[in-house]
């Protein structure tokens, strides 16, 4: 088995209080439980969007300033409103799990593989 | 054929099907790729002096099963890999090449595991350079540098590009798997475009001075065959190595005696391979028969193909029926070039005023040398000869191989020799446009997908 993050990405801002998201959380439940019964589901979550993230660096190596930009890393046309973590035997199947995440037709999806970091 | 050419025929023809089933006993394609390269240099020093074995395939089987457990013993901290090998049971392999043979499994899943490779190699996940770069390397046995060369990258970019689709597979788990029946119509497609594309790059070398690059076709009409066999009731599958057969008997005819290209209309044809045309025609009608009556992409194309390849001449070519056959060609594939191909055609059906017409609704072509060329050809015999020259100098201009460019450049010396005060009102000898088979999209410069 292997694990993939599927990041979920949109082409504006999500906010996922908004009546017009709620709408749509629904189908992301029923993704989600489906995918927790198969035992596919490894975790994931929505994320606030982009206007409410801060990006850090370390300034002159380990231990040094720590500097603060208000925003995101990257301005980028397309935005990250969540992931999943999803584990599955090979990429077609990861691939079938993920072409039934909403994000699929509302946005875009990328699978990524996850290299663990324990030897 | 030499003895070493006779040696290297086999190797190709067998390395494929020994690294499929290789590939699948131990997992890894790397590794198993690896390892036949290692058996293939073993057998060229050893089949010259002992001579080809009675059974190459299971003589290379036997040697790459032997590099491959080298290579994992060798990367022993993957021992998950080690214990993978450990099936084929090792510790007791026998010594003698022939024994090991005759204990070997017999070759029943073969086929499936030619599948398996095919669709590893040209998984949509991975990208349609990757997937033709694998193949080629993989199904086509076809070194590294050769690869380079094709397609006109250094050798060391080439060997990356191989490294990360091979290091992709193995990371993202691209599965080693024949696709689901519900699958099967897209990633057979997908399969398919790899070797359409590179006959399309054989058919029309994007740079260099070459009109074709037989080597390549030879390479093309290779995979169309492996495919064909590997899956006879696909008709697709039938009408591609059709058409690779039938568009290459006319290889050797497009070529002149100085190197320079002759266009379909000019071509002599008793240079066209006659065996090539027949057995063309006969996997053609292998298709029909198994098509139901619903022709695909590629038998339309094909059956395109044989109507110029059984013409007499250029005159006699029956122009309804390849009008007819683009007609349907545009019907699913919707692609400008088709749309240009079909118009060459409605003037040869129907005079250069319809033929204009046609060029003139087709939209998306105004970067494509062929548009402006068919343009110029059609006004030419309008005798709007200041215009041809117009549209011909910005087919020169467009025009992306050498190639194209000195046969559009002696057609616009033609056309201006007509713009003297001695001008003539014969009607000069025309050149028609040189062209492929639709759906490349080569002119259009999107990447070519010629299935629905």
């Amino acid at each position: 088995m292997a694990l993939y993050v599927a990041l979920l990405y949109y082409d504006r801002d999500q906010y996922w209080d908004s009546p017009p998201e709620m709408e749509f959380s629904a189908e992301y439940m029923d993704f989600a439980r489906r995918a927790t019964e198969a035992g596919v589901m490894r975790g994931g979550e929505a994320l606030h969007p982009v206007t409410m993230s801060t990006t850090i660096t370390v300034s002159g190596g380990k231990g040094g300033e720590v500097l603060l930009v208000d925003g995101p890393y990257a301005e980028a046309k397309e935005v990250l409103g969540g992931y999943f973590l999803l584990e599955a035997a090979d990429l077609d199947e990861v691939i079938t799990w993920a072409a039934q995440i909403p994000t699929a037709w509302r946005g875009k999806i990328e699978l990524r593989p996850i290299a663990p970091l324990h030897a | 054929m030499d003895a070493t050419d006779t040696l290297v025929e086999v190797l190709k023809g067998e390395g494929p099907r020994v690294l499929a089933t290789l590939a699948r006993t131990i997992g890894d394609l790397a590794v198993a790729e690896d390892a036949l390269s290692e058996a293939t240099i073993t057998a060229l020093d050893a089949w010259p002096r002992t001579g080809i074995p009675d059974n190459p395939r299971a003589w290379l089987a036997v040697v790459a099963r032997r590099k491959a457990l080298d290579l994992l013993r060798r990367e022993s901290a993957r021992s998950a890999k080690e214990t993978a090998a450990f099936r084929w049971g090792t510790g007791a392999a026998p010594d003698q090449i022939e024994e090991a043979i005759e204990a070997m499994e017999p070759e029943t899943s073969l086929r499936d595991d030619m599948l398996r490779l095919i669709f590893t190699c040209c998984h949509p996940a991975l990208g349609r350079e990757a997937q033709v770069a694998l193949s080629l390397r993989t199904l086509a046995r076809l070194e590294v540098p050769a690869i380079a060369r094709a397609f006109l990258v250094p050798e060391a970019t080439m060997a990356k590009r191989l490294v990360r689709v091979r290091s992709k597979i193995a990371t993202a788990r691209i599965p080693y798997a024949i696709p689901a029946d519900t699958e099967l119509p897209g990633r057979l497609a997908s399969v398919l475009a790899v070797v359409y594309l590179v006959a399309t790059e054989a058919h029309a070398p994007t740079g260099g001075d070459a009109v074709a690059r037989v080597d390549l076709e030879a390479e093309a009409i290779r995979l169309a065959r492996l495919l064909a066999g590997l899956m006879p009731d696909e008709p697709e599958a039938l009408s591609l190595l059709a058409l690779l057969l039938l568009t290459s008997a006319r290889t050797s005819a497009r070529t002149d005696a100085d190197g320079n290209p002759v266009t379909l209309a000019d071509q002599d044809r008793t240079r066209w391979n006659r065996a090539a045309i027949a057995e063309g025609s006969a996997w053609l009608f292998e298709a029909v028969t198994r098509s139901g009556g619903v022709a695909g992409p590629y038998q339309i194309q094909a059956h395109l193909a044989a109507a110029h390849s059984t013409a007499p001449s250029w005159q006699e070519t029956d122009w309804d029926r390849i009008v007819g056959l683009y007609d349907l060609l545009g019907s699913i594939t919707a692609n400008p070039v088709v749309a240009l191909n079909r118009a060459v055609a409605v003037t040869e059906r129907d005079g250069p005023e319809a033929g204009l017409a046609a060029l003139k609704t087709i939209v998306g072509l105004e970067y494509s040398h062929l548009w402006h060329a068919a343009l110029a050809d059609n006004l030419r015999r309008l005798g709007h000869t200041s215009e041809a020259a117009g549209e011909l100098h910005a087919a020169v201009t467009l025009a992306p191989s050498e190639v194209e460019q000195r046969l559009l450049q002696g057609r616009l010396r033609t056309v201006r020799s007509e713009l003297g005060p001695a001008r003539s009102t014969r009607c000069p000898p025309r050149e028609p446009l040189p062209r492929f088979h639709p759906g490349t999209g080569r002119a259009s410069g999107r990447p070519p997908d010629p299935a629905p």
